[in-house]
């Protein structure tokens, strides 16, 4: 549930025709618990206003949220999986970073 | 299910990279959208996902039918709410095919003129009251029987949806069966009605799971990939052995004279659908077909005025801000 990915189609395969369809809106709720926005899919709606009315009846039946962010899913800048390898593996190999790397002696206590 | 005899595409990829693939399958990654798949793979799911979520659209229809009609306020409140639902299941479902390169206009074009499917249940007419209350228990039942496991399916937005569809999915059986109750505890004549629905209703929501699909190629490539869990005949066992005891707390006999429990297998034995009914309602011979495409036909004609005129004053408004800047 997440934007309409034309780079994502085979080489070759049909263009998508050209079409008068509403844009795509991705959308972005916070739930009751004081937490973030997050992704929760996306919908179709001819502007802002609309997307954010129809993402309360597509995503809020049930009281999940008291906030709600649409973007057009077309302004999203993504990194590409490709990219999976330099862009994360610099963080996986420095492990000092999280606290089980240090050994404490159990008589220090908590900590 | 609501997705029926999807057919697989066969794929010529490249090996090294079908290796790779499927070698993350294996290991119960979810494919996301921006990431290399097999040609098949895309293909069978845009079929799939598109089919299920027409199902859901057209499966408004049946229950759409008796909202006038409701015995009370309040039964008129929670199928409203219940036929919502049916319309949220069906748009979390193409956003999610959508993600495979679809548009939405093209997956409704395909299913206004036929070249989609949705499942053969929702060619069946809503006659009585008590058929709101079938539907909600024996179809809703069967749905949530294959949706339940296609929460792990390996693509992850069809995941990510029918994850949201099956937290929601329990209401709409509950409901039914609730309707259910008060109708096989209720007078002689809405017995009769409860017990009339269950005969209509049974051998349809056996046919849902589709036909028995243990030979079928289609079938073993769509399991490998983790697009389809288990087999149409493991699912359809699952069901019966869930519903019967549910008929026989109600007081309703299970039309199928063969219904059997059988010790060794840890399980009912039953009688199969008639499938020669279920080809022809495939095929658009259903008692509903013509009448549930009509509908969905006009509900799109009549509803162009309101979708262009939206898009161009949107257009116009964007203009006059860049405008005004």
């Amino acid at each position: 549930m997440s934007s309409v990915n034309p780079g994502a189609l085979p080489d070759g395969a049909d263009a998508p025709r050209a079409r008068n369809e509403w844009p795509l809106w991705e959308i972005f709720i916070r739930g009751q618990h004081g937490m973030s926005h997050r992704h929760v899919g996306s919908l179709h709606a001819p502007d802002a206003k609309t997307a954010i009315q129809n993402a309360r009846d597509v995503y809020t039946r049930r009281n999940e949220g008291v906030s709600i962010w649409v973007v057009e899913a077309s302004r999203i800048t993504a990194s590409a999986p490709s990219d999976k390898g330099p862009m994360f593996e610099p963080s996986e190999s420095k492990i000092y970073r999280h606290p089980t790397f240090f050994d404490i002696p159990d008589d220090v206590g908590a900590m | 299910m609501y997705a029926q005899m999807v057919k697989s595409e066969a794929t010529q990829d490249d090996p090294e990279k079908l290796a790779a693939f499927e070698a993350r399958i294996a290991a119960d990654e979810k494919i996301e959208p921006k990431d290399w798949m097999p040609v098949g793979y895309r293909k069978t799911l845009i079929r799939q996902i598109g089919q299920h979520a027409h199902s859901e659209i057209v499966g408004q229809l049946p229950e759409g039918n008796w909202i006038t009609r409701a015995p009370t306020l309040e039964r008129k409140a929670i199928l409203l709410a219940k036929v919502q639902d049916e319309a949220g299941h069906g748009l979390y479902l193409y956003c999610a095919a959508e993600t495979l390169g679809v548009s939405r206009d093209e997956l409704t074009e395909m299913l206004l003129d036929g070249r989609m499917k949705y499942s053969s249940i929702f060619n069946y007419p809503t006659l009585t009251w008590a058929d709101m209350g079938a539907v909600g228990w024996l179809v809703d039942g069967a749905a949530i029987m294959n949706q339940v496991p296609l929460q792990r399916t390996s693509y992850g937005p069809y995941s990510r949806a029918m994850i949201r569809i099956c937290k929601e999915e329990s209401f709409h059986q509950r409901q039914g069966y609730d309707i259910m109750m008060k109708m096989a505890n209720g007078t002689p004549a809405q017995k009769r009605m409860a017990q009339d629905a269950l005969n209509r209703f049974w051998y349809p929501s056996l046919m849902m799971f589709g036909p028995s699909d243990k030979d079928s190629v289609h079938s073993a490539q769509s399991m490998a990939w983790k697009i389809k869990m288990n087999t149409n005949d493991e699912l359809r066992q699952k069901f019966v052995d869930q519903t019967v005891p549910q008929a026989e707390y109600l007081g309703l006999t299970v039309p199928d004279e063969n219904l059997k429990w059988n010790d060794e297998k840890g399980g009912y034995d039953f009688s199969e659908p008639d499938w020669s009914e279920f080809f022809e309602v495939i095929k658009g011979n259903g008692p509903c077909n013509t009448e549930r495409l009509a509908a969905r036909n006009k509900a799109w004609d009549d509803g162009a005025w309101v979708r262009e005129g939206m898009l161009a004053h949107a257009r116009k408004k964007a203009a006059r801000a860049v405008a005004a800047e």
